[in-house]
């Protein structure tokens, strides 16, 4: 019981010296979980909007898998980076395996279907509500995306936000493609894994707080922007 | 009360020289949803000027016929012809406003200038347009309020004054008044009224028979998805020339 409080003692003292160690693990974890839900965004929120929108061959496919891909266990997604990424993977030959980029690549590949999925939704509930009016308002097809995308700003914030949660809280598929490297490829819940295991729990405990209170600041602002689309709705 | 004298401020007539798209012309029109008739053969024209409605009890048609004359849905048989095809495909050709007001989740502004953009009007213009309809639709005080907060009233008023800042030729009107109480229904007939006297031709429907004589140059009556009767309104509100017209009149038409 001693062992534990000194332990949580020592991960205060970490937190409020902002130890180099610590603040170099917090700051890589989130640029590399903001650079996945960005390049997800970026890919998921137009790729939603076509699949909400527009009818095609296999629209109804695409979509399946997408929705299935919201529950991707982050180790098999870490497989899949892996096998693409090493030495005798198709994409062996720009070494990425065991880098920041290759955390990067698998984490996008677990926030993508959460954002594109959610975002396929929203477009289709406000595409029943504004069809007529666009159309008669001559607005072309990606004017209409667009348009959409933007009148469903909130409930795409709460999807970014779920897929950022999903990004930085995950360990599986960071430890498989980023092997936890010392000042390389180390983030939050790598290393807490790692210590937790040898069991020197006060750098492990204090990530599990910086942690817990990203988790908390990201429910925090999704609630905010539930209730501000809740009021551009009355 | 000066809100409401802002509102019946007069627009300015910007009508310059553009390629009329008028007559529209319907020829033979049927309009099927599976087995169901819901139009049946329906031969109009509509000339420049005159504000037209189109008159009948509710399920009668008037909104299909609206938004088929709109390009929104297109005819199961039979065709609706504009003068100047390729015009009518123009921004400032036509618009619509709908029964419920679909606004988008943007300030009152903000909806004016999101039809001003689509519409290719050019930005230097757009600020004097914003103005011109803000005043139109008496909301100059609430330009900056989230739009889907407003009045019933405000709402529609917002959506007509949207669809006219784009100074259509040809503006279609579904049951402005369908959901609003007789203050709002008369500030919208005012406003309609404003908008009629820039020369814009205003083709609107109505189950309301007090409305259509307020507002009617001439009727379409519809009935059970057929026109009925089509004339002068003053004349068919004095003498229709059907039994039907003159039930609906009397307040005793069944269907």
């Amino acid at each position: 019981m001693t062992d534990l409080s000194s332990a949580f003692s020592k991960a205060i003292k970490l937190l409020i010296d902002l130890e180099p160690a610590l603040v170099e693990i917090v700051q890589l974890s989130l640029s590399v979980s903001l650079s996945a839900v960005l390049l997800a965004s970026l890919i998921g929120m137009p790729l939603g909007a076509v699949l909400g929108l527009f009818r095609f061959p296999g629209r109804g496919v695409v979509v399946s898998i997408l929705n299935a891909l919201m529950g991707l266990p982050p180790v098999v997604a870490g497989l899949f980076i892996y096998l693409l990424l090493s030495r005798a993977g198709p994409l062996g030959e720009y070494g990425l395996l065991f880098t920041p980029a290759a955390m990067v690549i698998a984490q996008t590949l677990l926030v993508l279907p959460i954002v594109a999925a959610l975002t396929r939704q929203t477009v289709v509930d406000l595409n029943d509500e504004y069809a007529e009016q666009l159309h008669s308002l001559r607005v072309g097809p990606f004017a209409m995306i667009a348009t959409l995308l933007w009148e469903g700003r909130y409930s795409l914030l709460t999807a970014v936000l779920a897929g950022f949660g999903r990004a930085i809280a995950e360990v599986g598929a960071v430890i498989i493609v980023g092997g936890n490297i010392n000042h390389v490829t180390r983030v939050m819940t790598t290393t807490i894994a790692l210590e937790t295991s040898k069991g020197d729990l006060d750098l492990a405990l204090g990530l599990g707080m910086v942690l817990l209170l990203i988790v908390f600041t990201i429910n925090g602002v999704a609630l905010g922007a539930q209730h501000l689309a809740r009021r551009g709705q009355a | 009360m000066t809100e409401s004298a802002v509102s019946r401020a007069q627009p300015t007539p910007t009508r310059t020289t553009r390629p009329s798209l008028l007559p529209l012309v319907l020829d033979g029109v049927s309009f099927t949803a599976g087995r169901q008739t819901l139009l049946n053969d329906v031969n109009l024209a509509f000339n420049a000027g005159a504000l037209s409605v189109v008159l009948g009890p509710n399920g009668a048609g008037k909104t299909l016929l609206i938004k088929l004359c709109h390009g929104l849905l297109r005819p199961a048989a039979g065709s609706v012809n504009w003068s100047d095809p390729a015009a009518a495909r123009r921004p400032d050709a036509q618009a619509m406003v709908f029964q419920r007001p679909v606004l988008l989740r943007r300030s009152v502004a903000g909806n004016i200038l999101y039809a001003l953009r689509v519409g290719r009007v050019k930005r230097a213009q757009r600020p004097a347009r914003l103005q011109e309809a803000l005043a139109l639709a008496g909301l100059s005080a609430m330009a900056a309020r989230p739009a889907r907060v407003l009045s019933g009233g405000e709402q529609q008023r917002l959506a007509l004054a949207r669809a006219w800042a784009l100074h259509p030729q040809v503006l279609f009107l579904d049951e402005p008044t369908a959901n609003l109480d007789p203050a709002a229904t008369r500030r919208v007939e005012e406003m309609v009224g404003s908008i009629r006297s820039t020369g814009t031709k205003i083709i609107m429907s109505t189950h309301d028979l007090g409305q259509a004589r307020r507002l009617a140059d001439e009727i379409v009556f519809l009935h059970q998805g057929s026109v009925v009767e089509t004339g002068e309104a003053a004349a068919f509100f004095e003498r229709p020339l059907t039994q039907t017209a003159a039930a609906f009149l009397d307040g005793r038409l069944l269907w």
